[in-house]
């Protein structure tokens, strides 16, 4: 660049100004595929999401679809996975599985990230009473462990799906919140946010063009985490009977009903507990990943 | 010291009426009015009137939450309205089943943790290195839940070492402590190693090498103490991660707690009892970051005058 600024000097041409630096997307991409887990979580999670995609076409059999005279049948060629106690097809029913596990994944992640930048924003651009109130409302939500405000949103409101993203993305309003609130903190003192007051940009412009762009990446981070613990929490709830109500295909209520039979049909366990390791291992990879190529100062 | 205590003590005041608070408005934000379902289908409108003024519930939401305050500063959180026994009794009865549990995990979780930390640490790069934060990674994705449906299959069914479930004996508490502790231990392990790494850059480790102490007390006694100070604070945030996980896991066990106490009364409806274990979870919570924050102010006096 500076090179080219000299030549133009010399030869008194007007100085244009090229970068010549890879666009941003480029050097990404060139970075991450020198992360191995990146590369691995990446894979792994993009399986589940095509997967999630494609359940009807990929899926042998209707997942709720009861056949008692097929009931606890082991893996064969007609049932990949085998059947179970009444009969349903396992291999349709993780596939299927999937989407509702992307979408619990996903939903809760854009609540708590939409909800939490909107908060954080606030408090953190208007200070003041604005900021107490807000972050006295994120305390109260971390003053209960995750979990147990999770059961205690699904008390109220009673188990599904819808439930579960609601609890998840509200308790992770508070944690995006003050991540948010943070970086707004120490970016108001910086000169372009100054600059841009000075020129007389509207606050919610300034919020959403200059301080932003900068808080993206522990976002994104942030984010892989928060699905992967979505993911978690979801089929454990579901497990007990306080998340995704039965016949649907949720993976952690599959195990459940495979527990009476884990002496004698071990792939109703089996399967769908593979799945939710291979789901959050990969998107657990890929916030490690994404971690390292972001955010180099967060690097070991 | 004392003065930070006190100080700390008094900041944890707020915390504790927030969660009174939460509790209190989970109550009210419950669909369906409580003094219909407890007078039962056949009662009067005048019968239901009536029970909603001996409730309060006629009272302005503010009055409602100070009357609620009132009655639990006399330790009473209702009753249940499936025994009709006092919430606290039935809490205080399977309580100290879920606190042996998470004071169990928490002390496996982070031994295990710690030490896995300060390994991968050492043998940074090496394969060492990888195979331990391989495995930690992996704990991290594996659902405590599936460990303890696998740890039934092989420790309970197939071997006979290990009851499936209850709490009778020492024996029982070996499952259901390793699946809870799992998780925990992986988050440990990450976060031991990245600290530990840390304070390897330090200048004062260095020193305690340039005047030739063996590694092992660089290792244990200048690097680990330093780390350690991050370490409490997961310590403490892990303790709710605990708690919540105990909710799972005692489901599985037929663990006489107040997480299968929580669920089950969930299933009857029986909101007093729900709200009781969620408060008290929440409570002990804040008790236990109250301790190690405490703790922390003594690892690093620092703290303690900023």
């Amino acid at each position: 660049m500076r090179g080219s600024i000299r030549a133009s000097v010399i030869r008194n041409e007007p100085a244009v100004f090229i970068d010549r630096r890879p666009n941003a997307f480029v050097s990404f991409v060139q970075r991450a595929r020198r992360s191995p887990p990146m590369v691995i979580g990446f894979i792994l999670f993009t399986g589940v999401l095509l997967m999630a995609a494609l359940a009807p076409l990929i899926a042998s059999h209707d997942p709720i679809a009861i056949s008692v005279g097929e009931r606890l049948q082991p893996p064969s060629s007609t049932h990949l996975f085998g059947t179970d106690d009444f009969g349903r097809d396992l291999f349709s029913r993780v596939v299927w599985g999937s989407q509702l596990a992307v979408r619990l994944g996903t939903l809760s992640v854009l609540v708590s990230v939409s909800g939490g930048i909107v908060l954080g924003l606030m408090a953190g651009y208007y200070g003041g009473w604005v900021d107490q109130l807000i972050s006295r409302a994120f305390d109260l939500i971390f003053a209960f462990p995750a979990l147990l405000f999770a059961i205690a949103i699904v008390a109220i409101l009673g188990p599904s799906l819808d439930n579960l993203i609601v609890a998840f993305g509200l308790f992770g309003w508070a944690g995006y919140g003050r991540l948010i609130r943070g970086s707004v903190l120490s970016a108001r003192q910086r000169e372009y946010v100054e600059a841009a007051r000075a020129i007389g940009a509207r606050a919610s412009r300034v919020m959403a063009r200059h301080i932003l762009p900068n808080v993206i990446a522990p976002v994104i981070i942030l984010s892989a985490t928060r699905f992967g613990a979505a993911l978690l929490a979801g089929s454990g709830l579901s497990f007990i009977g306080l998340g995704v109500p039965i016949p649907q295909p949720e993976w952690g209520a599959i195990i459940a009903t495979g527990r009476d039979y884990i002496g004698t049909a071990w792939w109703i366990t089996a399967f769908p507990g593979v799945l939710i390791a291979i789901a959050v291992l990969g998107v657990n990879l890929l916030g490690d990943g994404l971690r390292d190529v972001l955010d180099p100062r967060m690097r070991d | 010291m004392i003065r930070y205590v006190l100080r700390r003590l008094l900041l944890a005041v707020p915390v504790l009426l927030g969660v009174s608070l939460g509790v209190f408005l989970m109550a009210s934000a419950i669909p369906g009015d409580p003094a219909t379902v407890l007078a039962g289908d056949t009662a009067s409108a005048e019968q239901v009137e009536a029970i909603r003024h001996e409730l309060g519930l006629d009272q302005p939401l503010p009055i409602q939450y100070l009357r609620f305050l009132e009655r639990l500063a006399h330790g009473s959180l209702g009753e249940s309205t499936r025994t009709h026994r006092e919430v606290l009794l039935e809490i205080a009865d399977r309580f100290p089943y879920t606190l042996a549990l998470a004071l169990g995990a928490v002390v496996l979780s982070t031994v295990v943790g710690i030490s896995l930390g300060v390994f991968a640490a050492v043998k940074r790069g090496g394969a060492g290195d990888y195979l331990t934060m391989g495995i930690a990674i992996l704990g991290l994705s594996v659902p405590g839940f599936l460990i303890a449906l696998f740890g039934i299959i092989i420790f309970s069914l197939n071997l006979h070492w290990l009851p499936v479930s209850g709490a009778r004996s020492p024996a029982s508490y070996v499952l259901p402590i390793v699946a809870l502790s799992l998780h925990s231990a992986a988050v440990k392990a990450r976060i031991t190693r990245s600290s530990m790494l840390e304070v390897f850059g330090q200048d004062y480790l260095r020193t305690a090498r340039a005047k030739g102490l063996r590694e092992r007390l660089v290792i244990l006694r200048h690097a680990l103490k330093n780390a350690l100070i991050p370490i409490s604070t997961i310590i403490g945030l892990q303790f709710g991660a605990l708690l919540g996980g105990a909710f799972i896991i005692e489901n599985i066990f037929g663990w006489p707690g107040i997480g299968r106490l929580a669920v089950q009364a969930i299933f009857n409806r029986d909101f007093p009892v729900v709200q009781g274990t969620v408060l008290v979870a929440a409570v002990t919570y804040a008790l236990v970051n109250l301790a190690v924050d405490v703790f922390y102010a003594w690892l690093d006096p620092r703290i303690r005058y900023s």
